[in-house]
């Protein structure tokens, strides 16, 4: 009886819990998104500054990931395929955007690539590049804090695999790059797709950094989020519409993660 | 001759796997590498096959320097002892993976693939994932992997080990026909002397990083160079201060010549159809005897009884 009791109430808290803090604000976002129906949701999204605004997060996100993914894999490979001296703290550094505010790491990328005072901005600016307050910079900034998504999926994962199956490709006549593309891909594909979705997701969300290191100029270098912070006050319509869809991409994200999941448990099992 | 290795030297750090290693493997033969664990064999078969590198020395292959050769251009097949099967990839596309990187026609990469399956018995496995096979159908799937690229030479690393023992006895039956009729130069690297002896045509002892003795299965168990190639190939125990054989000691109960050595039995324990004595000899020693059962009934020996033991003849001893 009281055990009962006890379990009900349990439950109830935690119901609660969620209700308050993520359903009940999220079901605003969405019952203000489509306050004036589907057709002033649609209105706002044909808005200049939102398409350009989708336009700038949808190629930093997508340029992050692809170097994310690169980069990734090599240092997955270099983390677990080589012994060299340094190679600890290497591991730990990849762990350091997950617990840096991103509004730092911004700041950091400032501090080396402003045209004005950065250290290596400087000669590059006189050289016509621009990091900071352009593209580059975002995708620099977004890269930062998706670094370990992958790196942190693939390594495990490279590390239960083995090098048995990349040694014997080798005795039978693959070079490296061979055996990198025919055996080592496949046998961490599911955890790099699953890395780049979370990177992918991690991407369209970045706030803090990218706000540092954008000229945020609506119509030219605003992403969705540095535009919903900027119009959250004056034009919650853009604010609500941009919001919907950033979150529709992450739960869309989180699906796919979740069917992944599924997946590499199943081909997991059948190679045991 | 087929693998020359010479004065190979290869360390860990401190340990030292490899010492000055020199030693000739026959063309066409089956040779086994054997020897305790953490030896060296393994390392040495790993250096021939262009998997790890020799810190000294020089390997050459049907005489091709291969020494400085990356392991895809010494034309090796190698198999692991936990068979490294692609995991992802069908029974029938593991066998066809050395074809393939060799970018050999589809046509001819099929008929290859089939005729490996039929001499491994895999063909009804072809679509099948390696997950889906036993591991002795996985280590066959490796051998025929292996030999799908013609290597000039065979080399096997603990290849049963990782088997239960009926299947171990199978596929080393299997591996000698397998031998007699494609006559590839193979190396297996073992630590089980009883697979040594029956499968191989020559075996290489090693031993703490050097080569103990080499001959063939017959020459090193009638002949062992030392006391560690004669104890490692058998059991063994001592009479009068010699190293023998347990089996080559001959009982009787009456005193039996000028050399018999007088003793008392301690101790008769029987397997299965083999009697195993234990002697107090007058001298100190604790000596073991191997009888077969029929033997030990024929003699009535039994605990506290006084027997006398001498070497048979011939019988090996160090």
């Amino acid at each position: 009886m009281g055990s009962a009791l006890g379990r009900w109430s349990r439950r109830l808290l935690v119901v609660g819990y969620l209700f308050l803090l993520v359903l009940w604000p999220s079901w605003y976002v969405v019952k203000n998104t489509f306050a004036g129906g589907v057709g002033a949701f649609l209105d706002v999204l044909q808005m200049p500054e939102v398409t350009s605004a989708l336009t700038v997060t949808a190629q930093v996100a997508l340029l992050a990931v692809l170097i994310n993914v690169v980069f990734g894999v090599g240092v997955s490979l270099l983390l677990v395929r080589f012994r060299f001296p340094g190679r600890r703290v290497l591991s730990a550094l990849i762990d350091l955007p997950l617990s840096v505010s991103p509004v730092v790491v911004g700041l950091a990328l400032m501090l080396v690539y402003s045209p004005v005072y950065g250290w290596f901005g400087r000669p590059l600016s006189s050289a016509g590049i621009q990091i900071v307050f352009a593209t580059p910079g975002m995708v620099l900034a977004t890269c930062f804090v998706t670094l370990p998504l992958v790196v942190r999926e693939v390594v495990p994962v490279l590390e239960e695999l083995g090098d048995d199956q990349e040694q014997a490709a080798r005795s039978l006549g693959a070079d490296g790059w061979q055996t990198f593309w025919r055996i080592t891909v496949p046998g961490i594909r599911w955890a790099l797709i699953y890395g780049l979705v979370l990177s992918l997701a991690r991407a369209l969300g970045e706030f803090g950094a990218v706000k540092v290191v954008s000229s945020r100029i609506a119509g030219q270098s605003m992403t969705a989020t540095t535009l919903v912070e900027a119009r959250s006050q004056f034009a919650p319509r853009e604010a609500y519409a941009l919001s919907f869809l950033l979150a529709f991409a992450g739960v869309v994200c989180l699906i796919i993660v979740a069917l992944l999941r599924a997946q590499a448990d199943r081909s997991n099992g059948e190679n045991t | 001759m087929s693998i020359e290795v010479r004065g190979v030297s290869k360390r860990y750090g401190d340990f030292v796997a490899l010492d000055d290693v020199s030693v000739s493997l026959p063309t066409g033969q089956l040779t086994a590498l054997l020897g305790p664990s953490g030896g060296g064999k393994s390392t040495l078969l790993r250096i021939i096959a262009g998997l790890d590198t020799a810190d000294e020395g020089t390997v050459s292959i049907e005489g091709v320097e291969a020494t400085h050769l990356p392991p895809q251009k010494r034309n090796v097949g190698f198999v692991f002892q936990h068979y490294a099967v692609f995991r992802h990839m069908s029974v029938a596309k593991n066998v066809a993976f050395g074809l393939e990187i060799r970018k050999r026609p589809r046509a001819e990469v099929q008929a290859k693939v089939a005729e490996l399956l039929e001499l491994v018995h895999l063909s009804q496995f072809a679509d099948r994932l390696p997950s889906q096979l036993s591991g002795g159908q996985r280590q066959r799937m490796a051998l025929a992997r292996a030999l799908a690229v013609e290597p000039s030479v065979l080399l096997l690393d603990e290849p049963f080990g990782a088997l239960d023992a009926k299947v171990r006895k199978e596929l080393r039956d299997w591996l000698r026909r397998l031998h007699d009729e494609v006559h590839v130069t193979t190396v297996f690297v073992t630590h089980d002397q009883e697979e040594a002896l029956e499968v191989a045509d020559e075996i290489v002892v090693i031993n703490q990083g050097r080569v103990e003795q080499v001959g063939t299965p017959d020459e090193l168990y009638d002949a062992p160079a030392n006391d560690f190639v004669m104890s490692f190939l058998g059991d063994v125990t001592r009479l009068g201060g010699v190293l023998i054989r347990p089996h080559d000691i001959e009982v009787s109960v009456t005193p039996a010549g000028p050399d018999a050595v007088e003793g008392t039995v301690a101790r008769v324990l029987r397997i299965g159809f083999e009697v195993r004595l234990t002697v107090l000899v007058d001298s100190g020693e604790v000596v073991t005897v191997e009888l077969t059962r029929t033997h030990a009934r024929r003699l009535g020996v039994a605990e506290g009884a006084t027997v006398f033991l001498t070497a048979v003849p011939g019988a090996a001893g160090v």
